[in-house]
């Protein structure tokens, strides 16, 4: 087989074989989504924060949208990254505040 | 007195002006790191220090080449709207040779800049920045972000041979709804020859279109270098992450003066399984298609001298503790020869205080 063939070829197998990976999800939410996990607590006490949905959304539209939730870091530095995120993913000041909200649940 | 002249003069011979240079930027960022400690030590915007730790393997057409190598970060915010941020990398390369392996290393910053909150809508960028052309350079080029550990066949395009500018950013999010949002950055860029902080006398800018319901991004990007022959460089990207599904596609294309091409990414993690966090959730298949296709073969970008095709076929594990195993398996075609790729690797993701501050 011609390489111009193999990978337009190989290209709609791969969005054929995504789509119908990502297509049950939609059914089977097992847990929720990394990001919709506070990850601040490592540091913290035992008390656990509820959901804040607006922050959960920021953090999942911002910040997972290039990478992974980190494990958990300390609180003494959540304000730093709420920083470096306003800078780098070019979040509103509002995004900012519901962010740094979210860190401190 | 006169010993002390003396021994000033040694100190200057032995440290070239290079070692200088990185010697006075070190002093810099510890003056500053002083400055704001003293404020900072009680509220959340200690001085962070990131990064990643890693140790990779490439083995392209059957030589493998090993590199460990460490890029921190290093964030410090003074009073409510100033922040200091810089990320460098530091590497050993060992590849195979005539007679046996030989090895090579590199130090260098790969961005230092202040950033100042202007207005909610406006940041003011100043100093070496990464360019923002495209994705790949901004987002995804740190080693504890990318899925793959080589960048994109095209990355060169609309990166100016350095990937990096000298002067300013003007950039935020300009507007913001619950049905889209926009966000745009503005720069220019000065000739810079120093050693650790080369650029080129360049201006560009991006815009990004996201829609929060769709999960959908798309953006352009555009920039001209203003030195010897000037060039305009063009890029689209496209990022659709449906919600709470796990799978995510990354998309960009970039057009220059010599040459085009275009990077297609999708990767996938399942919760069906037990979670995230299940053994079988922390595995990660990747696939990553990439065309470049020349236009002459002049050298002025980085992509191959001839038309290239490349799929990338990859698995991640996530372990525990910000760790991450990357393997992938790369197949190569071009009318130079065609080649199989081989990558292993392990990175680790620090993120911590830079120091003990009080309270909290």
């Amino acid at each position: 087989m011609k390489a111009k063939h193999f990978f337009p070829g190989l290209l709609m197998v791969a969005a054929i074989g995504a789509a119908s990976l990502s297509a049950p999800m939609g059914h089977t939410q097992a847990a929720p989504p990394a990001a919709a996990q506070p990850h601040v607590d490592q540091y913290k006490s035992a008390k656990k924060a509820p959901m804040d949905d607006e922050g959960t959304r920021v953090f999942a539209q911002n910040c997972s949208r290039c990478h992974r939730t980190p494990d958990g870091f300390s609180p003494r530095i959540s304000g730093t990254i709420v920083r470096h995120m306003r800078v780098r993913a070019n979040l509103s000041a509002h995004d900012e505040q519901v962010l740094m909200k979210y860190f401190n649940q | 007195m006169r010993e002390a002249a003396k021994f000033g003069l040694m100190l200057l011979r032995f440290l070239n002006p290079i070692k200088l240079r990185e010697a006075s930027i070190a002093i810099a960022i510890a003056v500053v790191m002083m400055l704001c400690g003293a404020r900072s030590a009680e509220a959340q915007d200690t001085p962070l220090l990131s990064g990643g730790v890693a140790f990779l393997t490439s083995t392209p057409g059957g030589n493998t080449t090993y590199q460990p190598l460490i890029e921190p970060l290093v964030a410090l915010p003074i009073g409510q709207r100033l922040m200091i941020e810089s990320r460098a990398v530091l590497l050993e390369s060992f590849s195979p040779s005539a007679n046996g392996y030989q090895h090579s290393h590199f130090v260098g910053l790969t961005y230092l800049q202040g950033d100042y909150l202007a207005t909610p809508h406006l940041t003011l960028v100043g100093g070496s920045f990464i360019l923002p052309f495209g994705t790949y350079n901004e987002r995804l080029s740190p080693v504890w972000i990318n899925n793959f550990q080589d960048g994109p066949l095209i990355v060169g395009l609309g990166l100016l041979s350095t990937g990096t500018g000298v002067g300013g950013e003007l950039r935020g999010s300009a507007i913001q709804t619950s049905k889209y949002s926009f966000d745009y950055v503005g720069w220019f860029s000065a000739r810079s020859g120093n050693m650790q902080f080369n650029s080129e006398r360049s201006f560009g800018g991006r815009g990004s279109l996201y829609l929060p319901e769709q999960r959908l991004e798309i953006g352009a990007s555009y920039d001209r270098s203003l030195q010897g022959t000037q060039e305009n460089f063009y890029g689209i990207h496209a990022w659709w992450e449906p919600k709470d599904e796990g799978f995510r596609l990354r998309s960009e294309y970039a057009l220059g003066q010599h040459a085009q091409g275009y990077w297609v990414e999708t990767d996938y993690r399942t919760s069906a399984f037990g979670g995230l966090d299940s053994w079988v959730g922390r595995f990660e298949p990747l696939f990553r298609m990439q065309q470049t296709f020349r236009r002459d073969t002049v050298v002025s970008d980085g992509v191959p001298l001839v038309n290239t095709q490349r799929a990338d076929f990859g698995l991640d594990y996530n372990l525990p503790h910000n760790t991450r195993i990357l393997s992938s398996y790369s197949r190569q075609f071009s009318s130079t020869g065609d080649e199989n790729i081989w990558e292993t690797g392990i990175v680790y993701r620090f993120l911590f205080p830079a120091w003990k501050g009080k309270g909290l």
